[in-house]
C-alpha cells in the first residue's frame, strides 16, 4: 500500500482536540507560500472554498471544473439549508449537540473526533458567508432566521430560501473570482481531470483533457486536492446534476488512493417520483418541506386509487407520526425512506404504479394561511408544479424516495489526507464526516468547514515537508499517465459498436437500484456482482461513441464517466456485501430489529471499509479502521 | 406527441452553420424539452449522425448551465423558468420548433448550441464580490441587516448567470446580469466598503467586454427564469452616478 492507513486522530480530551492539532501542526510562512503550487480540482463548495482560501493565503493555486463556470458546481442545487449550533433560537443547541445529532444520524460509523471538529467550526461558516454577503433568511428584527431539518429537535438550520446552496457558492464563487483577479488563483473550466500522478510515492500532480479543444495536458505541483463531489449518478437516476461522476476519485483509486465505505448512499426521501422511461433526472423536493407537510397515504389498499381529497381522515395512515412520535415528519433520510417503500411495498402507494406518498400542506395552509406558505416554499411549490401540472397548494404532493448523496468517499485521514501523501479530499468526495447517513443540512456544512477552515490548516502540516520536491511535467510518471489517458480515449472511440451510452447507464442504474438501493442483501449483491462484469463486458464490445478526439465532443467526455461507473458500481456491491450488518442507510435485510430497523453489528463492524485496488481483474483488498468512541455510547438509534 | 425541429448546427466557431430540419415521434407531454433533446440524440446516434451538442447541467432551472433560444426566444415559452424547466405538453402537437443558441456577440458559438459566456465571469471577476478573508468574520449577528434589504438582496442574488437577459435584449446588453449583482451587494452593509469602485469596474468591464447598452425595452426581465426585475437596472444607474460623484468630489 502507498502510505499509511492510520487516521491521526489527536490526543487528547475531545473538546480540545482540533484546537491543540492546530498548536502542534506546522507552517508555511507567508513569503514560502508563493513558492507551493496547489492544484484543486473542483470548484464547488469544497474546491471554491478552498482554492480561494488557498490563494487569499498567498499560495499558487490551479482550480478545475468541468462545467463552463465555477459558478455552476453541483452545490448550486443544494435548497434547503446548513446547519450550525448558534442557538439563536435558545432552544437548547449547542456545539455538543450538534456533534451527537450528527454522529448518532450517521448510525455511529464515522470518527468522533472528526464530526466534533465539524460541529465546532460551523458557527465559524455562518460567520464567513455573512461576511461574504450570502443573503440569508432574517427575521423582522433583522436578525437571522432558522429553520429545522430531520434528526434534530432543534432549529438550527440556516437558509435562503429554497436556494441555499446556490447563494453559498455564490458567496465562494464570488471570493474565487477575487482571488482569480488578483492571480493568486488560475481557473480551468471545462477541463476534466482524467489521472492522479504519483511520484516517489506522493500525489503531485494530475493529467487532464481539455473538454472544448480535446487538448491532454500535465500539471505539477506540490500538492492535489480533490473536491470533486459525489457519485450518485451511477443509479442513473439521481437528484444529482447530470455531470456529477466518480472518475476524478476513482481514477485516483486505482493509482492506489483507499476508497472508503462506497456502498453508503443516501437515499432521500422526499423528490418527485419516476414519471417515464426518458427521464434524465429526479428532482428533489426539500427537506425543509417536511417542517410543514405531512406525509401520510391511504390505510387500506382499496383506496389508493381514489383522489385524497376523498380520503376521510380516518382512512389515512400519517405512517411518520404514528411510527416516530417524537419525530414524526422529521424522522431522519434513512428511516423515513425506508418507511415510504414499505408503505409502498405493501400496496398502499398512490399515483402511477403505486411508487408515491403524499406529502400534503393541508394543515399547515389552515394554521398559517397560504401566504405563509408560499413565502416559505413559493419556488418549490412552482418547480413541482412545472413538474407534475399539479397545484400542491391545492392537492398534496406526491413523492418517491431517490438517490441523493454519497457518504463513502476517498479515505482521509484528521488532516483530510488520503493515504497516498499528499493527496487531500474535501466535501462530498470524502467519506469522513456522515457515517451511515447524513443529515439534512450537513453537506454544506462539511463542504464549507473542509475548504475554509479545515484544509487552510492542515496543508501545511505537509508542504512544509516539501520544500523543492515539486516534479517536472516532463516526469517519467507524468509520461506514463498521460499515454494512459490517451489510450483510453483512443479505446473508446474505436469500439464503434451499436449501443448508445445512456441505455448501458441505464440499464447499470437499475440493477444498483435493485439490488444495492434502498435495502440489499447477500443473494441480491452476489447476483449483482456477477451481472456488473456482464455489462462492462457488453459496453467494450458494442457501445457507439460518435465523433472524434480533438474536438468538443460530449459523448466522448460522457462516455468515460460511464466507463468508469461501470467498474466502481462492482466495489459498491461489493462493499455493501462485506458489510454483514444494517447501519443507517445501508440495510441488509438479514439484520433488522423486530419492528423493522436497521440492526447494526457492533462486534464486527464498528469500522470504516477502506478498499485498496490491486489491479484489474483482481479483488480488491479491504483495509478496516476500527472506531472507536470514547465519548458517545452506541445505543440503538431511536427516534421514537 | 410529434414535432417537427429545426435546429442550428454549427461545428466550431469559425466555421458557419445552419439550421437543419429533424423530426421526433411518440413524446409523451411529461417529457421535458431537454429530454426531447436526448431523445433526438439517441435516433441521430442510431442512424449513424453526430447528435446535437448542447448545455445543460442540473435540469432543475438552478445551474444556469442550459441557454437554449426556442422559437425566438430565450428559454422558450414557459416563463419564468430556464429551458430544463420547459416540458413538451406546453407545444401543440405536430408544431414545428426552432432551436437556435443564444445569440450576443460577447458569446461566441463552440459547437451547434454551445456558446462561451465566460464574459459574464469576467465581469464578476472585476469587483462582483465582498472582500472578506476566510478568519475575519465577526459573529454573524453583530450585524442586524432590516429584512426589507435582505430580502431584496436575495432577490437581486438570485440571478442565475445564464446570459438570457443579453440573448433577449435587442442591444446584446448586460446590464441585468450586472445590475443584480452590484444591487445584491449594494443592498447589504456588509458590502458598503467596496460598494463604489465595484460598480465603477464591473460597469467598465462588462462595456469592454462589448455588451450593448441598455435602451428601456424590458426583453431581460421578460426571460430571466430567476424573474430579475429591471427595477434593479435603475439601481445600477443610480449606483454608478453615486459612484462617480463620489469620486469626483475625491471621496
Ligand atoms: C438537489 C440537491 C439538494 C441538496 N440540498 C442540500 C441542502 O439543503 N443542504 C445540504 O447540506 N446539502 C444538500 N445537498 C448536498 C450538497 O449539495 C452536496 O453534497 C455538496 O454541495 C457537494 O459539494 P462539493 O463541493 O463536495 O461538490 P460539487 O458541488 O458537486 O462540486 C464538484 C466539483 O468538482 C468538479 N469535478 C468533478 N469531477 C471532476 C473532474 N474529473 N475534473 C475536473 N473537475 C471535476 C465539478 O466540476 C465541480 O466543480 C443537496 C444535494 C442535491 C443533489
Amino acid at each position: 500500500m502507498i502510505g499509511t492507513f492510520d487516521a491521526k486522530i489527536p490526543p487528547g480530551p475531545l473538546a480540545q482536540k482540533w484546537r491543540s492539532h492546530l498548536d502542534h501542526s506546522r507552517l508555511v510562512s507567508p513569503n514560502n507560500r508563493r513558492k507551493f503550487e496547489i492544484i484543486v480540482v473542483g470548484s464547488g463548495l469544497a474546491g471554491g472554498s478552498a482554492a480561494a482560501t488557498l490563494g487569499e493565503l498567498g499560495y499558487r493555486v490551479r482550480c478545475f471544473c468541468f462545467q463552463d463556470s465555477a459558478r455552476r458546481a453541483h452545490s448550486i442545487a443544494a435548497q434547503g439549508g446548513i446547519n450550525a449550533a448558534k442557538n439563536y433560537q435558545n432552544d437548547g443547541d449547542s456545539i455538543y449537540r450538534l456533534f451527537y445529532d450528527t454522529i448518532k444520524g450517521g448510525d455511529f460509523r464515522s470518527r468522533e473526533a472528526n464530526v466534533y471538529r465539524l460541529a465546532e467550526i460551523a458557527n465559524n461558516i455562518i460567520d464567513q458567508c455573512v461576511a461574504q454577503g450570502v443573503p440569508f433568511a432574517r427575521e423582522y428584527s433583522g436578525y437571522l432566521a432558522n429553520r429545522s431539518f430531520g434528526g434534530a429537535q432543534v432549529s438550527r438550520t440556516f437558509y435562503a430560501r429554497g436556494q441555499t446552496g446556490q447563494q453559498l457558492l455564490l458567496g465562494c464563487y464570488q471570493a474565487l473570482c477575487r482571488q482569480i483577479a488578483a492571480g493568486t488563483v488560475q481557473m480551468f473550466p471545462q477541463t476534466e481531470m482524467l489521472d492522479l500522478v504519483i511520484v516517489d510515492g506522493q500525489a503531485k500532480g494530475i493529467v487532464t483533457r481539455n473538454l472544448r479543444s480535446g487538448k491532454i495536458d500535465r500539471h505539477a505541483a506540490d500538492t492535489v486536492v480533490l473536491a470533486t463531489g459525489g457519485y450518485g449518478n451511477v443509479f442513473y437516476l439521481s437528484t444529482n446534476a447530470r455531470g456529477c461522476n466518480v472518475t476524478a476519485t476513482y481514477r485516483a483509486y486505482k493509482r492506489g488512493a483507499l476508497f472508503a465505505n462506497p456502498s453508503f448512499t443516501q437515499i432521500h426521501p422526499t423528490c418527485i417520483p419516476v414519471s417515464g422511461e426518458h427521464q434524465s433526472k429526479l428532482t428533489l423536493m426539500s427537506e425543509s418541506l417536511r417542517n410543514d407537510g405531512r406525509v401520510w397515504v391511504p390505510k387500506r389498499k382499496e383506496d389508493r386509487e381514489k383522489a385524497p381529497g376523498e380520503i376521510p381522515e380516518t382512512d389515512r395512515d400519517y405512517y411518520l407520526e404514528r411510527k416516530y412520535p417524537s419525530y414524526g415528519n422529521l424522522a431522519p433520510r434513512d428511516i423515513s425512506s425506508r418507511a415510504a417503500k414499505e408503505v409502498c411495498d405493501e400496496g398502499r402507494g398512490v399515483g402511477p404504479g403505486g411508487r408515491g406518498v403524499y406529502l400534503d400542506f393541508a394543515d399547515a395552509i389552515k394554521r398559517l394561511g397560504e401566504d405563509r406558505i408560499r413565502e416559505r416554499y413559493g419556488n418549490l411549490f412552482e418547480v413541482y408544479e412545472k413538474i407534475t401540472g399539479e397545484d400542491a397548494y391545492k392537492v398534496p404532493m406526491r413523492i418517491y424516495p431517490a438517490v441523493h448523496y454519497t457518504m463513502g468517499g476517498l479515505w482521509v485521514d484528521y488532516d483530510l489526507m488520503n493515504n497516498v501523501p499528499g493527496l487531500f479530499v474535501i466535501g462530498e468526495a470524502n467519506f469522513s464526516d456522515h457515517g451511515a447517513n447524513r443529515l439534512g443540512a450537513s453537506a454544506l456544512m462539511q463542504g464549507l468547514a473542509d475548504g475554509y477552515f479545515v484544509l487552510p490548516n492542515t496543508l501545511p502540516n505537509y508542504l512544509a515537508g516539501q520544500t523543492g520536491k515539486r516534479p517536472s511535467p516532463g516526469a517519467p510518471e507524468f509520461q506514463e499517465a498521460e499515454e494512459n489517458v490517451q489510450a483510453r480515449v483512443e479505446k473508446l472511440l474505436r469500439v464503434n459498436g451499436t449501443r448508445s451510452l445512456d441505455s448501458f447507464h441505464r440499464e447499470l442504474g437499475l440493477l444498483l437500484w435493485e439490488k444495492c438501493g434502498m435495502s440489499r442483501h447477500e443473494k441480491g449483491l452476489r447476483e449483482a456482482l456477477q451481472k456488473i462484469p456482464e455489462l462492462r463486458e457488453q459496453f467494450w464490445r458494442d457501445v457507439r461513441v460518435p465523433g472524434n478526439e480533438e474536438d468538443f465532443n460530449q459523448s466522448l467526455e460522457r462516455a468515460g464517466r460511464v466507463a468508469d461507473f461501470l467498474e466502481f458500481a462492482e466495489l459498491m456491491c461489493m462493499d455493501a456485501l462485506e458489510r454483514d450488518e444494517s447501519a443507517g442507510a445501508h440495510f441488509r435485510e438479514e439484520h433488522q430489529t423486530p419492528d423493522g430497523e436497521a440492526l447494526r453489528d457492533d462486534e464486527r463492524h464498528a469500522a470504516v471499509f477502506a478498499w485498496e485496488f490491486q489491479g484489474d481483474g483482481q479483488l480488491p483488498k479491504l483495509q478496516r479502521e476500527p472506531l472507536h468512541f470514547e465519548t458517545v455510547h452506541l445505543t440503538q438509534r431511536s427516534y421514537k | 406527441m410529434n414535432f417537427q425541429l429545426r435546429i442550428w448546427r454549427q461545428p466550431n466557431r469559425k466555421s458557419p452553420g445552419k439550421l437543419v430540419d429533424y423530426e421526433v415521434r411518440d413524446i409523451s407531454p411529461n417529457t421535458s424539452f431537454l429530454e426531447m433533446l436526448d431523445i433526438l440524440n439517441e435516433n441521430l446516434l442510431r442512424a449513424g449522425k453526430e447528435p446535437i451538442a448542447f448545455d445543460s447541467d442540473c435540469r432543475e432551472g438552478i445551474c444556469g448551465t442550459c441557454s437554449l433560444t426556442v422559437n425566438g426566444e430565450a428559454h422558450g415559452p414557459d416563463h419564468p423558468g430556464a429551458v430544463c424547466e420547459l416540458y413538451m405538453r406546453k407545444f401543440r402537437d405536430g408544431a414545428t420548433i426552432t432551436v437556435e443558441p443564444f445569440r450576443v456577440g460577447s458569446f461566441p458559438i463552440v459547437k451547434d448550441l454551445v456558446i462561451d459566456r465566460s464574459a459574464l465571469d469576467r465581469i464578476v471577476q472585476a469587483g462582483g464580490f465582498i472582500s472578506a478573508r476566510a478568519g475575519s468574520a465577526p459573529e454573524a449577528n453583530s450585524v442586524t441587516v432590516p429584512k426589507h434589504h435582505a430580502d431584496l438582496a436575495m432577490e437581486a442574488a438570485a440571478c442565475i448567470g445564464c446570459g438570457a437577459c443579453a440573448a433577449a435584449c435587442p442591444n446584446g446588453s448586460a446590464m441585468l446580469f450586472t445590475s443584480a449583482k452590484v444591487s445584491h451587494l449594494a443592498l447589504l452593509p456588509q458590502g458598503h466598503p467596496e460598494r463604489e469602485s465595484r460598480v465603477l469596474k464591473m460597469v467598465q468591464v462588462m462595456d469592454a467586454e462589448g455588451f450593448g447598452n441598455c435602451t428601456n425595452t424590458y426583453e431581460c426581465e421578460a426571460v430571466c427564469p430567476a424573474e430579475i426585475s429591471a427595477s434593479f437596472i435603475a439601481k445600477l444607474n443610480r449606483e454608478y452616478a453615486r459612484a462617480r460623484f463620489r469620486r469626483s468630489m475625491g471621496e
